[in-house]
């Protein structure tokens, strides 16, 4: 017996050493200090993991993206929570040697803020929140523009009448993005209504899809969706029925519900961000780049999508590119039926991202709460 | 046939080499795990390990911030445990002493630092000690199993903070995003050598506990009655009295830690306050022996574990969930052979030999 277990030990112990020096540890020593001015390292903090096939997947897209295209070295952080822990890993990613942070989830704003105070000399990026600093830009896209298209497909799909929406956080950009939705679903189909869910979670597969299940049983036929992964989208796979994805394209997911979704291209504006600093022309800003840009569009439109979707999404899309259709202009009336914007009034860029943005607009059934 | 049987005393070298083998396992079969899922060199990912820890004063103060709540939370433990007493409530001990601070904090920002920061310790430990004494009072009273009811008002505790940061305590300026405002300045601990004061209220608590357990006769009556309730009548130990005495005092040290997490290290309440202290201490506490000076150096090496494997991720580019993996797979076996120190497997024939086709 006691043979047998040493024999066994020794086999592992041997297995051990030689996959390990086949295991090829391409060291990558530092080559020294390049003579090329500032060495720059990039970090980047991920509220959910990257296989979340949504928010963070993106987000880590754009990561590789500028890797490749600027050779420059980043690490990445998945998971960490929206509180203390956020200041902890971007102090631990300066220990590191980063001096480029790019914050990625909405709740990292204040933490992101102290450790700027704190560390003057290192470049911040917070992605969906509103704070500035010398050294912290603000960065984000009008998702509420390819949202309004996504909404005129399911508008177009919808037989019920009925649209399910399974949203994450009551905060202005999630209301905006409910609204834009509804306002698309409505100009093409007046009648429907969309149905809104709270799941006060950015990242939780499971309560998503419940939450998508119950919008189902209510009666809905498409689901639409402002979480971090493909949840919903599978709760609609299951039923038989229809939705629309959000962050990337989410067909391999749900490949005979899936109609489109509004997607994120973040890799171009990390590119050219960084860029700017390594040429030493950087500013911090408060940047909310539209369709134009490209940070935000509309993934190609499925076989499961309507008749006529493609021709109504491309028609809508040349007037949000021309700038005539602006989204939130008036007359706009909330679901109690008040008047929020007057006719002829445009909503600004600061009331679309004030506190005071916390209606929902005619046709949303649910409440901010 | 395999039966287990409890081992008579063993060696210290003996027990000693046992946990030096079972740490080596834990380090080979997660060398295998390196290789195989992630093909990178082990030597590297341990290395790695071990920077992240200790690499930089940095790092080494981030170990000593983790290794505080721990320290604190596994002493009060311990004074529960001493008495046989299973307290898994130190999460919600925690939730409940970082609440009764942070009501404090966020009501009375006003006040001189000095005078606000000790209430809100005094505020901490009532909140976990009277938290404790719910299921102390019903063991006390009507001999209920305090393991399940500790464990239980973890999660009411948990729910009642989630119920704060998404409802009444919700910061209006968050945009309806739900957290709770940050403290004041003047509701946050001070900093000694760049970490905040609280390790060096672990460091004296350590003694205190330490004296109060082995040389006061509160300690001794607590280990008398943990050994034998009947021992404890008969020495005439006022049992109940004892045990509420006791668990108040372990709530208290975890409702400590929940102040000095929402204090110094978050800033604020919110949900996620306890991040699983109170059941890492329960390993850190069993690992410790019950007793304070090991569980420091126990917390400590814990610490730098999270720390490190937290770390790597960055570092070496492995992902979150295998660097969860490594940990718990050192736990697992530093943990299971101490199951191999106190019981033996034996292998015995049966006394009837069931027909078999050849002789063994």
């Amino acid at each position: 017996m006691k043979r047998k277990l040493s024999l066994f030990l020794v086999i592992i112990m041997a297995m051990v050493i030689l996959l390990t020096g086949c295991g090829g540890s391409e060291s990558e020593e530092a080559t020294g200090t390049n003579d090329q001015e500032k060495q720059y390292k990039v970090g980047f903090i991920y509220v959910g993991p990257i296989g979340d096939g949504g928010w963070s997947y993106a987000q880590n897209e754009g990561r590789l993206y500028l890797e490749e295209k600027l050779g420059v070295p980043t690490i990445y952080k998945e998971s960490v929570p929206e509180e203390a822990e956020c200041e902890k890993v971007i102090n631990d990613m300066i220990d590191e040697g980063c001096n480029i942070i790019f914050t990625t989830s909405f709740g990292f704003m204040d933490w992101t803020e102290r450790a700027a105070k704190n560390h003057p000399d290192v470049y911040f990026f917070h992605c969906s929140g509103y704070k500035t600093l010398e050294n912290m830009t603000a960065y984000f896209g009008r998702m509420y523009q390819p949202r309004y298209l996504s909404g005129i497909v399911a508008g177009l799909k919808t037989e019920s009448n009925k649209i399910g929406y399974v949203a994450a956080h009551n905060i202005p950009e999630v209301l905006r993005g409910i609204n834009a939705f509804t306002l698309g679903v409505r100009s093409v189909n007046p009648d429907a209504t969309v149905h809104v869910k709270w799941t006060k979670t950015w990242y939780d597969p499971a309560k998503e899809k419940e939450a998508a299940k119950a919008l189902l049983a209510e009666g809905c036929d498409v689901i639409a969706q402002h979480q971090d992964t493909a949840g919903p989208q599978q709760a609609a796979e299951e039923a038989g029925k229809w939705s629309i994805g959000y962050n990337t394209d989410m067909v391999a997911v749900a490949p005979k519900a899936y109609m489109t979704a509004p997607i994120w291209n973040w890799g171009p504006y990390y590119v050219e961000q960084v860029q700017a600093i390594m040429d030493g022309t950087w500013k911090s800003e408060n940047y909310w780049g539209g369709m134009e840009t490209g940070i935000v569009d509309l993934a190609p439109l499925t076989e499961n999508a309507p008749e006529g979707a493609a021709e109504a999404v491309e028609a809508a899309k040349a007037k949000i590119l021309s700038g005539e259709n602006k989204i939130f202009t008036g007359p706009l009336k909330d679901n109690t039926g008040e008047l929020r914007v007057p006719e002829g009034v445009t909503l600004t860029d600061q009331e679309l991202t004030s506190a005071d943005f916390n209606w929902l607009v005619e046709g949303v059934i649910g409440t901010v709460e | 046939m395999i039966r287990i049987a409890k081992r008579a005393k063993m060696s210290k070298a003996k027990s000693a080499g046992i946990r030096l083998l079972a740490i080596l396992l834990a380090l080979l079969t997660s060398a295998v795990l390196i290789v195989l899922a992630l093909s990178l060199h082990p030597l590297d990912v341990y290395i790695a390990l071990f920077k992240g820890a200790f690499g930089s004063a940095y790092r080494i103060r981030e170990v000593v911030e983790s290794a505080t709540a721990l320290t604190i939370v596994s002493l009060g433990i311990t004074i529960a445990f001493k008495m046989q007493f299973w307290n898994i409530g130190g999460e919600g001990q925690i939730c409940m002493g970082a609440f009764f601070a942070s009501f404090l904090a966020l009501n009375f920002p006003e006040m001189s630092k000095p005078l606000l920061l000790t209430l809100m310790i005094l505020a901490g430990m009532l909140g976990g000690g009277l938290w404790a004494l719910i299921p102390a009072y019903f063991k006390a009273k009507w001999r209920t199993n305090e393991t399940i009811i500790t464990l239980m008002m973890n999660y009411v505790a948990l729910k009642w903070l989630t119920y704060l940061q998404f409802g009444p305590w919700k910061d209006p300026n968050a945009l309806g995003f739900p957290k709770i405002a940050n403290f004041a300045d003047n509701a946050i601990l001070p900093e000694v050598f760049g970490v905040h004061i609280g390790w060096i209220f672990a460091l004296i608590l350590v003694v205190l506990v330490s004296i109060f357990l082995n040389h006061s006769k509160k300690g001794y009556e607590i280990a008398v009655l943990g050994e034998s309730e009947n021992t404890a009548l008969y020495a005439g130990v006022n049992i109940k009295r004892t045990i509420i005495t006791a668990v108040f005092i372990s709530g208290a040290l975890c409702g400590l830690t929940g102040m000095i997490q929402a204090s110094a290290v978050n800033n604020t309440l919110s949900v996620e306050i306890s991040k699983g202290i109170g059941f890492t201490a329960i390993i850190t506490t069993w690992l410790g022996f019950l007793k304070p000076a090991f569980i420091l150096v126990v917390s400590i090496l814990f610490a730098a574990l999270v720390q490190g494997g937290s770390f790597i991720q960055t570092a070496v580019g492995i992902p979150q969930a295998v660097a969860e993996l490594l940990q718990g797979l050192i736990l697992f076996f530093v943990l299971g052979c101490e199951f191999f120190i106190r019981y033996k497997v034996v292998l015995e024939k049966p006394l009837f030999n069931v027909r078999r086709g050849t002789k063994e």
